[in-house]
């Protein structure tokens, strides 16, 4: 996308993505959320997957704050036993992408101009029907909020984000762990 | 439930871990296990999900203190941990059990103290099924926990016991709960024990200030002209109260503590300033409002403590030593940031400070001292009617200031704070952060099989008293000894006086009738003392002090008395309420 297309909504700018590395037990997710919500931190979007490393996931976690408040998010989220690596990854180089699927009303008159829209994002449709189709975009938070904007003209009927997912660039990998399982053994509540 | 993978099925048992030839039942595990982390007793109360645990309890050399409820387990085992710097523990069961120890749970969390709560859980096999007193503990204590586990095998009880324990006590201190299943506890196998260091998982390099920070805060310091030192309750977890006597000597600036700091620098000590805060007095309060320097030691600037933050101590560069670093910049921001334990980070800046001629703010503090218009409730003449601080400051005066005091929560806390000067360490247990009333009695009778050979006195007010006043058949049933001053005015009195000040007037709900306490103990078999006058109060504390067992005094005081001075609720701290009446203007020792 190019710079001039970037969406200049101010809060953007107390926008943070962390990336934290978690022990993948049942609970874990659970006490992160739990923190979030007892702190009043507020979460835009979270996703949790595996990693290459068995028993870690990583959480990607984009959250509203200014700096003091993302060192205490960084420092509450070490507290956390399950928890073994934070980054705030906002001024760092990195990739972050989220998938979003977006169903578009649009008769067969109209849609030629979605399929171009969507050309232009470099969006893929996958489902179409006689009077909607369903776009899918991969891209960075404003590139899908751009198509988003775009397409809500033809009325979108349905939304689904995922949450941004995010890794540094570069070739370094995340510290590793000598004993990623720590010594907790048990396995806790599940989330 | 998903099985999680652990250490018993994950890894073989060969690296630093001792395999027993004897099978055990888990019930067992769980009394080894808290033997080899040195458990000599433990605060409970059995019910089904735990009985196989209560079944197997007299093989092993651990007393069990049998409570009146479970709330009082936990505060128990606070109170055993706060007087002694051990992990206190607590047994209870699911359900109902469970839930009753979640406000000394919180208590515990709020004011950092150690101490794991082993409770039992319906069998694995019916968890999820809403089973006969089956509560998601470990979802209720999620946020008021340092930690918590759910064990369904009996392999993993005494791995995660030994987890348990170390948590509870490394870092920042708090509470643990293992919540063990009945099948869990039924179960036999052959336990292992591991016996390799615990290190925590997470990238504990974080918490290391660097050289950079440390030559910042002794530069500031050195430079400093009107320094104020606060000292939290991390100087007593640190154990370093006489480092700090150094470090105040050696720069010769002035101590100021925390409610949970006190005892932590010498009260009668020169440099002492004494409690500021809320309650705290009215020179300690500008002094730190006029300070250039804060140096506060283990504190997190509670809002009990700053009054308005937009308005707190604007004119003072600020270091905070602290060892969790979520609390740095949390509510006040401070210009250098030591995330160390206290000991550790004055061990760094001893040898490096000086001493500075800082007489004029010697003088200027001197000066607050005497134009502070303390209208000190001491100085009053003798009319023979009892203020709460008269009893307060006569037991201090007839303990010498060696009693190990636990309070409750409201006016008497207050002026226990203000009138019992505490030269020693963990000489005053108060729950601090939560406020919980009825902590006191509990917290009492925990430190007393902490601290064998202390005198403890509890002050509590009539109020709180009653929320655990159950507990008074431990005592009797233990046969151990206390002595129990109730402050008793007959209001919940901190709310009352909060209704003088802001809310007109109106008493609501806050005048009490309360039974006779000196039958309440009688009909437990203890001593029962009574003093509605100030001349009585010394016969009375004789007495209880003679009783061999525990003793209750009910003191008559003043009923509507409030604690002053007094910083309302998110004001200036310099703007304090002063006692109103037209008392003899003094800050002298009484």
């Amino acid at each position: 996308m190019s710079p001039e297309m970037r969406n200049p909504d101010p809060k953007a700018s107390l926008s943070r993505t962390f990336i934290a590395d978690v022990e993948d037990r049942p609970g874990t997710l659970n006490r992160v959320v739990s923190l979030f919500r007892r702190r009043s931190y507020n979460i835009d979007s979270l996703s949790v997957g595996r990693t290459e490393r068995p028993g870690i996931s990583r959480i990607t976690m984009v959250v509203r704050a200014d700096e003091d408040t993302a060192r205490r998010i960084e420092a509450n989220l070490y507290k956390l036993i399950n928890v073994l690596h934070v980054q705030d990854i906002t001024d760092a180089p990195s990739v972050v992408r989220e998938l979003a699927f977006i169903k578009v009303s649009a008769n067969h008159e109209q849609r030629g101009e979605v399929l171009r829209l969507c050309e232009l994002f470099r969006a893929r449709v996958v489902d179409l029907h006689s009077h909607s189709m369903t776009v899918e975009i991969t891209g960075c938070q404003d590139k899908v909020h751009r198509l988003i904007e775009v397409l809500r003209p033809f009325g979108i009927l349905e939304l689904l984000r995922t949450g941004a997912v995010a890794m540094v660039r570069g070739s370094d990998q995340q510290p590793t762990l000598e004993e990623p399982l720590g010594n907790d053994p048990t396995d806790e509540v599940a989330a | 439930m998903q099985q999680a993978q652990t250490i018993a099925e994950g890894r073989p048992p060969s690296r630093g871990t001792l395999a027993s030839a004897a099978r055990r039942t888990g019930a067992q595990v769980i009394w080894e296990a808290l033997t080899r982390e040195g458990v000599d007793t433990v605060f409970g109360y059995p019910g089904g999900a735990i009985m196989p645990a209560y079944d197997a309890l007299p093989g092993y050399a651990i007393r069990h203190i049998l409570v009146r409820h479970e709330q009082g387990a936990a505060h128990m085992a606070d109170g055993y941990a706060r007087s002694s710097g051990r992990v206190g523990v607590a047994i209870a069961t699911s359900g109902p059990g469970a839930t009753n120890l979640v406000t000394g749970i919180a208590t515990a969390m709020m004011d950092s103290s150690p101490i794991v709560c082993v409770t039992g859980q319906v069998s694995s096999a019916v968890i999820g099924s809403d089973a006969f007193q089956e509560t998601d503990i470990t979802g209720v204590t999620l946020p008021i926990t340092k930690h918590n586990y759910l064990v369904t095998r009996a392999e993993d009880i005494a791995p995660t016991l030994r987890h348990a324990f170390f948590t509870a006590r490394s870092g920042r201190p708090g509470p643990v709960l293992v919540d063990i299943t009945k099948d869990a506890q039924q179960a036999t196998i052959h336990p292992v024990w591991d016996v390799a260091p615990i290190r925590l998982p997470s990238n504990g390099s974080y918490c290391h200030p660097r050289w950079r920070e440390f030559e910042r805060a002794i530069d500031l310091i050195n430079s400093a002209e009107r320094p104020v030192i606060l000292a939290g309750q991390g100087v007593l977890k640190s154990e370093s109260s006489q480092l700090l006597v150094e470090f105040a000597e050696k720069t010769g600036i002035p101590v100021a503590c925390t409610l949970l700091g006190l005892g932590g620098f010498p009260a009668t000590h020169p440099l002492s300033l004494g409690m500021m805060g809320m309650h705290g007095e009215a020179w300690v309060n500008s002094s730190i409002q006029e300070a250039d320097l804060l140096i506060a030691l283990g504190m997190r600037f509670d809002d009990r403590v700053t009054g308005k933050l937009a308005t707190f101590a604007v004119k003072a560069k600020k270091i905070h030593v602290e060892i969790d670093p979520s609390e740095i910049n949390k509510n006040v921001k401070v210009d250098v940031a030591l995330v160390s334990d206290v000991r550790e980070a004055l061990q760094e800046m001893l040898p490096r400070v000086q001493w500075c001629d800082r007489q004029a703010w010697a003088d200027r503090i001197a000066a607050l001292k005497g134009d502070s218009a303390v209208r000190d409730i001491l100085s009053l003449p003798d009319n023979g009617r009892l203020f709460a601080a008269h009893v307060v400051n006569d037991l201090w005066r007839i303990t010498e200031g060696k009693a190990l005091v636990v309070t409750d929560v409201g006016q008497h806390q207050m002026w226990e704070a203000q009138y019992y000067k505490h030269d020693h360490p963990r000489g005053l247990i108060t729950s601090g952060g939560l406020g919980t009333m009825g902590f006191a009695l509990p917290a009492a009778i925990g430190a007393r099989f902490a601290r064998p050979d202390a005198e403890i006195w509890v002050i509590v007010g009539d109020g709180g008293f009653q929320m655990t006043a159950c507990e008074l058949s431990t005592c009797a049933q233990e046969g151990i000894k206390l002595n129990i001053a109730i402050i008793n005015n007959g209001y919940l009195g901190m709310v009352r006086q909060w209704q003088e000040f802001f809310y007109s007037g109106r008493y609501v709900a806050t005048p009490l009738k309360n039974p006779d306490f000196v039958k309440l103990a009688e009909a437990h078999g203890l001593a029962g003392f009574r003093a509605a006058r100030r001349e009585e109060v010394e016969d009375v504390v004789a007495r209880a002090r003679e009783a061999s067992g525990t003793a209750v005094i009910d003191f008559r005081v003043e009923q509507e008395d409030s604690v002053y001075p007094m910083v309302p609720a998110n004001a200036d701290l310099h703007n304090m309420i002063r006692r109103p009446r037209p008392l003899i203007e003094t800050a002298d020792e009484p």
